[in-house]
């Protein structure tokens, strides 16, 4: 862009970027400070590049807080991709993961498989619970579609998803209710959502197949940004609509299933993060916002779990009760403007 | 079929397998403006979506610059193929030089950046539809006549051999009408683009297309020049007008003609004649025209309005029985409206009945 309009945009955008990862830097570093056992910074920088010192205050920050963070990080950028990928599929602002009963499939699914495995093996690998989150959350995708194709309507899409959603969950509450005391333990606290007690082995299978994923939409870039315009005008440029619709909903379902096999449901994140990112840049280009929502959503999720975290300590709160404080007045602030707007 | 840029053999298009229109055979020439015209719910949409593949056709073939469009990708039929929809699209946070710039995707590489010369195509392209002054906006903030000529702006830019438009003036004032029809006739005849639209106004119709296509029933009606095309008879049919009529020279559309004995008689000629008629017309009262020239504008309209009229060939004396014809119908009227058509030394017999009218109870002049 060759006027003055585009310079500044680009600064803008910078500007966004420059701004988030200032926020990333500081809420690590923050997330790494603040504990039950405070450790201060000339200790953390001991700690993370020399590894010497004081073996309690290494093992919990290597054992325990990084990986957490990173941990937060990398599925609250997956999550709100996830989010972003839906509200594009739907070409509505309010999709999301969680209110399509796409995590509340997920998590049905991945209790089922923890009390099966734990009660035969004692042990459930992280790939097995990614697995399995994805053929729940495909199992609610597919109930969607069914639905689509029938309500034109989106106001009604939503509630059907909404519906789902709360079927699932009642089966998981079933489920875990029935499910012998040992068992429980884990689930628990992952049933209600939680970044606690992460390990490396986690962290790193998120990492591959978040990464992979995310990579993938980026270079989707281009054909999201077509479909922003329509199907009909999508197609007319190129698209091969039916395979575009067919990988966007599995990278946003492989996505939002990594985050419920680790953390549980996560609620509005998928949905106010997109929102707040596109406001920021005054843009929807996919080309700028992917990267951006992604940075967007680890920044949102450290910080929510920080509060998590610290807010009542020693008790620690469920991290979607920490979202949706935040999400849920972001979303309806969206949608009352989106109807005075029109 | 060589020598045609687009044409259908045997098409027929519909829905779910539904055949809604029956074998289309249009041909059409590189260059040429072609209007689908037809009643509402005739399936104009439905051949504009079939022939941009958006349906599926359900037997015969479509050939766009020799190949069959079934074959053409996706892609390759996104460098020779633009449309401009009616579905309303609401896209977020986009300025209007985005939509445009969403033009050039057939030709920006992997992740869609646009080159220094993408940009200029851009920069053209509102230029030549007159949106330079709207780039910056946003477009969901811009008028409708401004959002259809921003999306005729993102056709032009995709670059295309063939543009196919659905109701491209459907929400426009007549000002902005003009302006968009006048723009794809510039691109049909200057730059050799092929344009396929679907228009309600078929006056406009008449006068922008090379060729008109008639969507009637389950089938074309008609296929062929507007010259060929629009006689008062096609269009009654094709759009089953049991009241009013059509005025093809004009491409004017009338109201129904007041029903009854005409009781009035107006003198009028040379244009002083349409003023009365339409007041005569709105006041529900039937009447006779005379005495007129073929050739004069208010013999035109009077045929459509006037319950009779009385005529006489061009550049020839008014004949003694005219004159008496006329005298007759006169004398059977309550009122006589005097026009003040322009009197000369050869329609002597005109003045001559004025002179008789001046005697009548019922004279009026203007």
């Amino acid at each position: 862009m060759n006027t003055g309009e585009g310079f500044r945009r680009r600064g803008r955008y910078e500007l966004v970027f420059l701004l988030l990862a200032a926020a990333l830097v500081g809420i690590t570093i923050l997330n790494i400070n603040i504990g039950s056992v405070p450790i201060p910074m000339g200790e953390i920088l001991r700690i993370l590049f020399r590894r010497a010192t004081d073996a309690k205050q290494y093992a919990i920050i290597w054992n325990i807080r990084l990986p957490r963070i990173l941990m937060a990080a990398i599925l609250g950028g997956a999550l709100s991709l996830s989010g972003f990928l839906l509200q594009n599929f739907f070409g509505n602002p309010i999709a999301g993961p969680f209110v399509l009963g796409i995590s509340s499939g997920a998590k049905m699914v991945v209790a089922i498989t923890m009390i099966f495995f734990m009660g035969k093996l004692g042990y459930v690998s992280s790939y097995a619970l990614i697995i399995a989150a994805f053929a729940g959350s495909m199992m609610s995708v597919g109930f969607i579609l069914l639905m689509s194709r029938r309500l034109k309507h989106m106001a009604v899409l939503l509630v059907g998803g909404i519906m789902i959603g709360y079927i699932c969950s009642a089966v998981t509450d079933f489920i875990v209710t029935f499910a012998e005391e040992s068992d429980i333990v884990n689930l628990r606290g992952w049933s209600l959502g939680s970044f606690s007690g992460m390990s490396w082995e986690n962290v790193a299978v998120a990492a591959v197949v978040v990464g992979i994923t995310s990579v993938a939409v980026f270079m989707m870039a281009k054909p999201i940004g077509a479909y922003q315009l329509g199907e009909a005008y999508a197609q007319s440029m190129g698209v091969n609509i039916k395979a575009f619709r067919i990988a966007l909903i599995l990278l946003s379902s492989v996505l939002s299933a990594t985050v419920t096999a680790f953390a549980g449901p996560i609620s509005f994140v998928g949905i106010a993060v997109p929102h707040l990112i596109k406001r920021a840049l005054n843009t929807s280009k996919p080309l700028i916002v992917i990267p951006a929502t992604f940075l967007g959503g680890a920044v949102f999720c450290m910080a929510c779990d920080l509060i998590a975290r610290t807010a009542f300590a020693p008790t620690e709160l469920n991290i979607s009760t920490v979202t949706s404080v935040f999400g849920a007045p972001v979303v309806i602030v969206m949608m009352l403007k989106r109807n005075s707007g029109r | 079929m060589g020598q045609y840029y687009f044409s259908t053999q045997q098409l027929t298009v519909g829905y779910d397998g539904v055949p809604l229109i029956k074998d289309i055979e249009i041909n059409i020439e590189k260059g040429e403006i072609v209007t689908l015209i037809g009643p509402n719910g005739s399936g104009k949409s439905t051949i504009l979506k079939s022939i941009t593949r958006q349906l599926k056709t359900i037997a015969g073939t479509v050939e766009i610059g020799g190949e069959e469009l079934k074959k053409i990708s996706y892609k390759n039929l996104s460098t020779k193929l633009a449309v401009v929809l009616t579905e309303r699209m609401k896209p977020e946070l986009m300025t209007c030089r985005d939509i445009v710039a969403t033009g050039r995707y057939p030709y920006t590489g992997r992740l869609g950046i646009l080159s220094a010369e993408d940009e200029v195509q851009v920069e053209e392209a509102m230029k030549a539809v007159h949106a330079l002054d709207l780039a910056s906006r946003d477009f969901n903030a811009i008028s409708d006549g401004q959002r259809q000529r921003v999306l005729l702006a993102r056709a032009i830019c995709q670059d295309p051999e063939i543009i196919i438009l659905d109701e491209p003036t459907s929400f426009l004032d007549i000002r902005h009408k003009l302006q968009l029809l006048s723009i794809l006739r510039g691109m049909a005849k200057k730059k050799g683009i092929t344009v396929i639209m679907s228009l309600h106004e078929i006056d406009l119709a008449q006068k922008i297309s090379d060729k008109i296509v008639c969507v009637k029933g389950d089938h074309i009606s008609r296929f062929g020049a507007p010259e060929d095309i629009f006689d008062s008879e096609t269009v009654r049919n094709l759009y089953s007008l049991d009241q009013g009529s059509y005025d093809p020279v004009f491409g004017s559309i009338e109201l129904p003609k007041p029903e009854g004995t005409p009781k009035t008689f107006v003198i009028c000629g040379a244009g002083t004649g349409i003023p009365v008629f339409r007041q005569l017309q709105k006041a529900n009262v039937p009447f006779i025209a005379g005495i007129l020239y073929s050739n004069d504008i208010d013999c035109q309209l009077a045929r459509q309005l006037a319950a009779e009229t009385i005529e006489v060939q061009p550049f020839q004396p008014i004949s003694p029985e005219t004159c008496r014809l006329a005298l007759q119908r006169m004398k059977q009227c309550d009122t006589v409206i005097n026009a003040r058509p322009p009197l000369g030394e050869y329609n002597q017999p005109v003045a001559e009945l004025i002179q008789h009218a001046k005697t009548m109870e019922g004279y009026r002049e203007l």
